[in-house]
């Protein structure tokens, strides 16, 4: 535990010397360190934690994604990027969050700085809408490949089916082959 | 004549080699791979959508369904993060009786694993023999929840009802009957010479790559890097238990064979130590409002009928934030991230799903072999569908 606030420490630290001005904001909730910043810094941010032997906050856990949509926190812009990072040597986490404004979401992929983040950022693309940049293979993962829209956003309706996935119930029944 | 070097084949997803339904895209050379590009979705049911849109009670249902080989691991997995949120201690017995079942469910998930991973690459009696084994862990899934797969019986703040009289019985059964199957299958396939040569050498990732695909469970600990979040990051009091966390030497399908047999006695050490020190007291956290009462007070008691009922209908409230609370699951880093924006449904509920992860490097570990071993890679990441696609 006395290790764990150690880190935080360093990592508060990290972000105070390094990059200062990218930091929007911290966060602490139930000792979980998260730190909000600018969507034009997170390339860097992740390069340099990658070559920072001290921290070594090296293992991508988990990138995902949430939707602010009707909520008070949208202001600072509708989606947030949740990046996951894990320390395997001090066993500490950190999450990097990222607010992106609602036309048009798009961020630097960091798929080149880790190789697991490709099927990551692709599954936040399909679900949330969320473009990538520089991604190598931007399509389709999880939801059918005719499908329109993306799921997870708050506005995508919960039970309407798209019409065509209803098999035409409504149509004659000679239209069904 | 012009002359077409590589072909293209699909495989999948009705191949019963694909744990379900996962197509693999397969540029050949002869026999060689050049190009493999996995296909998913197959299965996907929105579940993460789902859960959005439920009381945090009602969603752990959902969580079964997501790894149907390992549910009370998914279990956890949700009840951790919602109790993380809500700042909920549990009471121990409830600690123990989760880290006996998920053992369990550890033992039982690489079960399946085996049999299947023999069936593919030929030795067909061994998924006989393996479901033999899991039945007698079906069997104590049945006694305590009286389901035999989706048991949801993990709940928020403690246990859906207290473990059966005969709870031990079926423990001891599982305890003595696990070892003896385990040696019918080391007898069955590590002297086997056509596992050995399809296993040896095959799907190889090293420890860099490893890391660098963010993979988790076995297939990280395969390659050489001793990471166990049981070990590393303390989860439902597993620093109280003694056990080692076995790791691989080069990453070969075959040291992930040998390690998830090592993890299984492990885990057999855990379930002994869990049942031997069981602690006393009750099997639910008392935290009117949030936790469900137990269910003989409701029948007689008036204020936990009422919170019964307010716990039903209405939920809890919750405080805005985000949690996000990893276990060690049978297939590597389970992970929920639970983003809540005070109602009494959670605003997001990300799962970080580990065989979906893994399954990433797939192509990394079969460009440039062959073929067939296209059949032992996917055997051994240990994928199950149902989480891939969710």
């Amino acid at each position: 535990m006395e290790q764990t606030s150690l880190m935080t420490e360093k990592i508060r630290d990290f972000f105070s010397s390094r990059f200062a001005d990218a930091v929007i904001s911290e966060d602490n909730f139930r000792d979980q360190q998260s730190f909000y910043v600018k969507p034009e810094a997170i390339f860097d941010i992740c390069q340099t934690l990658l070559n920072d032997a001290e921290l070594d906050l090296k293992y991508l856990s988990d990138i995902t994604s949430l939707d602010w949509l009707g909520d008070e926190e949208a202001e600072k812009g509708r989606f947030e990027v949740v990046y996951n990072l894990y320390s395997l040597t001090h066993h500490n986490r950190l999450f990097l969050k990222v607010r992106l404004q609602e036309d048009n979401p798009r961020i630097r992929t960091v798929s080149d700085l880790w190789a697991g983040a490709n099927c990551m950022e692709r599954e936040v693309w399909d679900l949330m809408g969320i473009d990538f940049e520089g991604h190598p293979d931007m399509t389709k993962v999880l939801t059918a490949d005719e499908l329109d829209g993306h799921p997870l956003r708050k506005d995508f309706p919960l039970t309407w089916e798209q019409p065509k996935f209803t098999w035409n119930k409504d149509d004659p029944p000679e239209v069904i082959k | 004549m012009t002359e077409q070097k590589t072909v293209t084949v699909n495989m999948g997803p009705q191949h019963p080699s694909t744990h379900g339904v996962l197509r693999v895209v397969l540029e050949l050379d002869g026999e060689t791979v050049i190009k493999a590009t996995p296909v998913v979705g197959y299965l996907h049911t929105g579940i993460e959508k789902t859960m959005e849109n439920k009381l945090y009670y009602k969603a752990i249902p959902c969580t079964d369904r997501m790894d149907y080989l390992a549910p009370m691991s998914n279990n956890l997995g949700y009840c951790l993060a919602v109790e993380k949120l809500m700042g909920i201690e549990v009471p121990e017995k409830v600690k123990w009786a989760r880290v006996l079942l998920t053992e369990l469910t550890r033992i039982k998930s690489h079960l399946v694993w085996l049999g299947t991973h023999a069936l593919d690459l030929g030795a067909m009696s061994m998924l006989l023999y393996t479901f033999r084994e899991r039945e007698s862990i079906i069997d104590v899934y049945e006694a305590v929840s009286g389901q035999r797969m989706m048991s949801t019986y993990i709940r928020i703040g403690g246990l859906a009802k207290e473990l059966p009289k005969d709870f031990d019985k079926w423990v001891r059964k599982v305890l003595k009957q696990v070892p003896q199957g385990m040696q019918d299958y080391i007898d069955l396939l590590s002297g086997n010479q056509i596992f050995i040569n399809r296993t040896k050498g095959v799907a190889v990732i090293s420890a860099e790559d490893a890391l660098n695909y963010s993979l988790s469970g076995p297939m990280l600990r395969g390659s050489g890097i001793k990471h166990d979040l049981r070990k590393a990051s303390p989860y439902s009091g597993y620093e109280n238990f003694d056990f080692e966390i076995p790791v691989g030497r080069i990453g070969d399908a075959w040291d992930r064979y040998l390690l998830r047999l090592e993890e299984m006695r492990q885990s057999l050490r855990i379930v002994q130590q869990a049942l031997d020190g069981m602690p006393e007291g009750p099997y639910r956290a008392h935290v009117p409002g949030v936790v469900l009462p137990p269910k003989e007070d409701v029948l007689y008691k008036m204020e936990s009928m009422i919170h019964h009922f307010k716990i039903i209908t209405e939920g809890f409230e919750t405080p805005r934030g985000a949690v996000y609370q990893a276990i060690e699951a049978p297939k590597g880093e389970l992970g929920y991230y639970i983003s809540s924006d005070g109602s009494n449904k959670p605003h997001r509920v990300r799962v970080r799903p580990p065989s979906y992860i893994n399954l990433g490097a797939l192509p990394k570990m079969v460009e440039g072999r062959l073929l067939s071993d296209v059949i032992c890679a996917i055997g051994t990441i240990d994928i199950v569908l149902g989480e891939v696609d969710r």
